[in-house]
């Protein structure tokens, strides 16, 4: 049963990610992102990480992919990809993406005779929502903060990005 | 149940992969963006899966800062993007080439 539930989500991932890539239509892929996103968080979910998998959901299947549609909205570009791609682009694509395949294969067929452990063989590490709070509070105090400050100066470049065009615009 | 840290390994590598191939295949820059974010979630489930295997809150704690960081990063990329889209009127990378010559 847990088998076939991490197939399916990986699967779930997977084609999900590969119709964005697909996709001609911006909102069908930011769309299709989400899928590959919730399929993401089901992984999380069967690795034990519970409290990521709701952070994943509410930050990225949430919040980015908003933020995606509303620049779609803003920008309304045409459906349809008016460039296309030179061949020797999507060949050098092709292959730097077959070499990555065979390296990740390469991986998962190791012929040393070393067997994993299954997943029910190890102990979880417990990283409940709890455990996680001592950990940000104490070992991690700082890159705690530090990523409080980058949020802020994310939010001012933003703000300040966005006021100097519309400013240029009324100049011009 | 069969399923190890191989199999999770795989299913990030792919995932990276993918993204990987859509950076460099596609040409407009918010499907190249969301391409982006594809490879960072790979990365996120091998950091995720080491974690539990390794027996440590480490990979966890790593995680959630990448999350934190790539919502800050989509914000300016997007904000960046409208920016462009307003000097240039496109979003296609092959029409960007101030730089060429």
């Amino acid at each position: 049963m847990v088998d076939f539930l991490f197939y399916l989500f990986a699967l779930i991932t997977l084609l999900g990610a590969g119709s964005v890539v697909l996709s001609n239509n911006p909102v069908n892929a930011a769309m299709l992102l989400i899928v590959s996103f919730v399929g993401t968080a089901s992984l999380f979910v069967m690795l034990g990480a519970y409290f990521l998998a709701a952070v994943q959901l509410a930050v990225y299947a949430g919040a980015v992919i908003v933020l995606f549609l509303f620049i779609v909205m803003l920008l309304n570009v045409e459906a349809a990809e008016k460039v296309k791609p030179k061949w020797i682009t999507i060949s050098a694509g092709l292959i730097a993406g077959l070499l990555m395949v065979l390296g990740t294969l390469k991986l998962f067929k190791r012929g040393d005779g070393l067997t994993m452990a299954t997943l029910s063989e190890v102990e979880p590490v417990g990283a409940t929502t709890k455990s996680f709070g001592i950990e940000l509070f104490t070992t991690y105090m700082l890159p705690f903060q530090v990523a409080g400050v980058l949020l802020l100066i994310a939010m001012l470049g933003v703000i300040f990005i966005s006021n100097r065009t519309s400013k240029r615009k009324e100049a011009a | 149940m069969t399923i190890g840290l191989n199999e999770f390994l795989v299913v990030s590598g792919l995932l990276f992969t993918i993204g990987f191939v859509g950076i460099l295949v596609r040409r407009n820059t918010l499907i190249v963006f969301m391409c982006l974010e594809m490879m960072l979630n790979g990365v996120n489930l091998a950091l995720v899966s080491f974690s539990r295997y390794n027996g440590t809150m480490d990979g966890n704690l790593l995680v959630f800062f990448i999350i934190t960081v790539a919502a800050a990063e989509v914000a300016v990329g997007l904000a960046i993007i409208v920016a462009l889209f307003r000097k240039r009127q496109t979003v296609y990378v092959q029409e960007l080439n101030g730089l060429k010559n």
